[in-house]
């Protein structure tokens, strides 16, 4: 059946559904059952499960995080639940030396079916330790798959994947992407999915994470009224990467831009670049472009904040370098700002 | 305890002990390239714990593990060829000493990082708890665990949640080298517990019989206040921190005297106390050969056996 409803919805849905057919399957975390029900990502869930399946915990990432991965050892299905990134450094012993080692260091006696999910913040002031991703971070570590749901129906597919893969997924949620609408499928399930066309083109391939898929998006409708095609692909799963669509995409177009929601420096937008180098040496046309988060910590104060956040400008300005346009005039245009997207405070 | 009880104790105290003197007896040979943290002088505390919980109970240790292991498994052969780096090893050499494991027999996860393991115990216990189980389980650490926050937010956790979950403190008053005045900002650690809601005991490392009393004592303890409990173990390291070898020599802390050795040596009261219940000299010995005999056999085994192959580097990553 499917349905129409926000990136949130989809989440909340998901968990209920997970829970619904696997009594195994619990969702925790700091303020995870309160009123605010983590941007309403778990609404309903203590209601029809009960506080033995949906519960806060102490102000205690690093030990929580090892209770997730004690409970999935002990065959539990657990869902932790960050309202920020940020906050997972603190469990980054579990997530990096434990999370996603058990299982290889045990030759391959052990499995820890986890999945962290966890929200990037932006906007309003978040500033510099409200605002990380970290996938590339992350997704460093072999062993833990990391995905960035960025529509509804894979905000609802991808949580659903997570919690029935049997080894540790982060699942990233950016933040702006809570209030958007879709339709989704309830009956689609794939595993953890890779890549995905979500636009076709013929000039230019704009490789994408999470919010930059829709800044992505408004750039190729800017783009299509001067008659240039953008295709975008949004990655969704950046570990393991399956970079095969991102390359017989820039087979077909020749160039690439990737649009990563991170910093560029040792990122994931590198890993991609060095595999693309690699794989489509001989088609591209010039060199591939990278977008992502200015080289500094995240200012607070707007009009810095406007300078640190990749955009669709930027990724319009990327396509004339590209293409040797001339620079398209953007001053009628409107672009994505939290204005719209996002009111604050948190 | 009974006869049969006594001596199956001696045993596993034996096999420990026996093991880890072989394992200082060939590392030179520098077949097992691994980092080895020696249990000798701890090894009472997990055969005691090991002997009052349930058999199967979830248990936790650190990369100070092969007493642990041995203890709830007494299978020498995965053990030699894991620390000689075979397939045959339980973690296809994958593990090596720090890392030791053994689902089937309850021991879930030990770590070379200190502290880490703590919330996993109480993941394991929450797992209990979820499942509406009692069955208890045990995390081992040592006394610089307790200088990690993550031992004080698994603490509270497991309090709150009035987890069915036994703190094991293996003090021996160092971290690598550094001694516990130097580090606690508390005089006693079960003081500092005191403050939750968590039953606490300590025992004699060195003595067996004491370990066992104390274990039964506090989980009865803890099925009577539905809480937590922490044991705080004092014993002797022996050896220096990592590696085979004594380091008296190197001034930091002092060597004990003959007499200091007896008594804090597990096996050796162990075997006097049971020579002064009657026990036969001769019963000992018997298993000694046979422990010796079984460990030899293992080492043999593990020389012999394969390294794993090429596509073993790729394999156990994901499920």
């Amino acid at each position: 059946m499917t349905e129409t409803m926000t990136y949130r919805e989809a989440l909340a849905f998901a968990a209920a559904k997970e829970m619904d057919a696997d009594p195994t399957v619990f969702v925790f975390g700091l303020d995870v059952p309160d009123h605010k029900r983590i941007f309403g990502s778990t609404k309903g869930l203590v209601e029809k499960f009960g506080p033995s399946r949906c519960f806060g915990t102490p102000l205690s990432e690093d030990a929580m995080t090892g209770v997730a991965i004690g409970a999935a050892l002990s065959g539990l299905r657990p869902v932790h639940v960050h309202i920020r990134a940020d906050f997972l450094l603190l469990g980054m012993n579990q997530i990096a030396n434990v999370m996603s080692s058990l299982r290889y260091m045990s030759g391959g006696a052990l499995r820890v079916p986890l999945v962290i999910r966890a929200v990037i913040g932006r906007g309003w002031g978040q500033g510099a330790q409200h605002s990380k991703s970290m996938h590339g971070l992350f997704g460093h570590f072999p062993g833990i798959k990391v995905g960035l749901p960025t529509s509804p129906q894979d905000a609802y597919s991808m949580l659903r994947a997570a919690i029935r893969d049997d080894n540790p997924v982060i699942l990233l949620e950016h933040r702006w992407l809570y209030d958007i609408e879709g339709s989704v499928d309830e009956q689609y399930l794939p595993p953890l999915p890779g890549p995905v066309v979500v636009r076709q083109g013929t000039d230019v391939t704009v490789a994408c994470t999470s919010w930059m898929t829709i800044e992505a998006m408004k750039a190729a409708d800017v783009l299509a009224r001067h008659g240039v095609r953008l295709e975008v692909i949004d990655i969704r799963t950046v570990a393991p990467l399956d970079e095969t669509p991102v390359v017989s995409s820039v087979a077909k177009t020749g160039r690439c831009i990737i649009a990563d929601y991170d910093w560029l420096y040792a990122g994931f937008s590198a890993e991609l670049a060095a595999r693309l180098a690699h794989h489509c040496f001989g088609v591209l046309k010039k060199p591939i472009e990278r977008i992502g988060f200015a080289p500094v910590p995240c200012p607070t104060t707007r009009p810095l904040e406007n300078l640190f956040y990749p955009s669709a400008v930027q990724i319009i300005r990327a396509v004339e370098r590209l293409l040797d346009l001339d620079s398209i005039d953007l001053s009628q245009e409107s672009f994505y700002s939290y204005e719209e997207r996002f009111k604050g405070p948190f | 305890m009974n006869k049969g009880e006594g001596l199956r104790l001696y045993r596993t105290l034996t096999l420990i002990r026996r093991a880890e003197e072989a394992i200082r007896l060939h590392y030179g040979e520098d077949d097992m390239k691994t980092p080895v943290h020696l249990s000798i002088g701890q090894e009472a505390i997990p055969v005691g714990v090991c002997h009052v919980l349930p058999e199967g109970s979830p248990m936790f240790g650190t990369y100070r593990n092969h007493a642990l292991y041995l203890a709830l498994t007494e299978d020498t052969d995965r053990f030699f060829a894991e620390l000689h780096g075979k397939e045959a090893g339980m973690g296809r050499g994958k593990a090596g000493s720090m890392h030791l494991c053994e689902p089937s027999r309850g021991l879930l996860a030990t770590s070379a990082v200190v502290g880490t393991t703590i919330p996993l115990a109480v993941g394991a216990a929450l797992a209990q708890a979820y499942r509406h189980l009692r069955q208890p389980v045990a995390v081992f650490f040592g006394d610089g665990a307790a200088e990690e926050g993550v031992f004080w937010e698994s603490l509270n956790f497991a309090c709150q949640r009035s987890l069915n979950l036994l703190f094991v403190c293996e003090d021996n008053g160092l971290a690598i080298h550094a001694p516990a005045a130097d580090r606690r900002g508390f005089s006693s650690i079960t003081q500092a517990v005191g403050g939750f809601r968590c039953c606490t005991a300590t025992a004699d490392g060195s003595d067996l019989s004491a370990i066992i009393e104390a274990t039964r004592a506090l989980y009865r303890d803890m099925e009577a206040d539905k809480q937590p409990g922490l044991l705080h173990v004092s014993y002797f390291r022996f050896l220096e921190h990592v590696g085979i070898g004594e380091d008296f020599f190197t001034g930091y802390r002092q060597a004990p005297s003959d007499q200091e050795r007896r008594e804090r040596d597990p096996l050796i009261r162990f075997s006097s106390h049971l020579l002064s219940l009657g026990y036969h000299p001769a019963e000992l010995r018997a298993i000694d050969v046979e422990v010796d005999d079984q460990i030899c056999r293992s080492i043999g085994r593990a020389r012999s056996a394969d390294y794993p192959t090429a596509e073993a580097l790729y394999e156990d990553l994901w499920v």
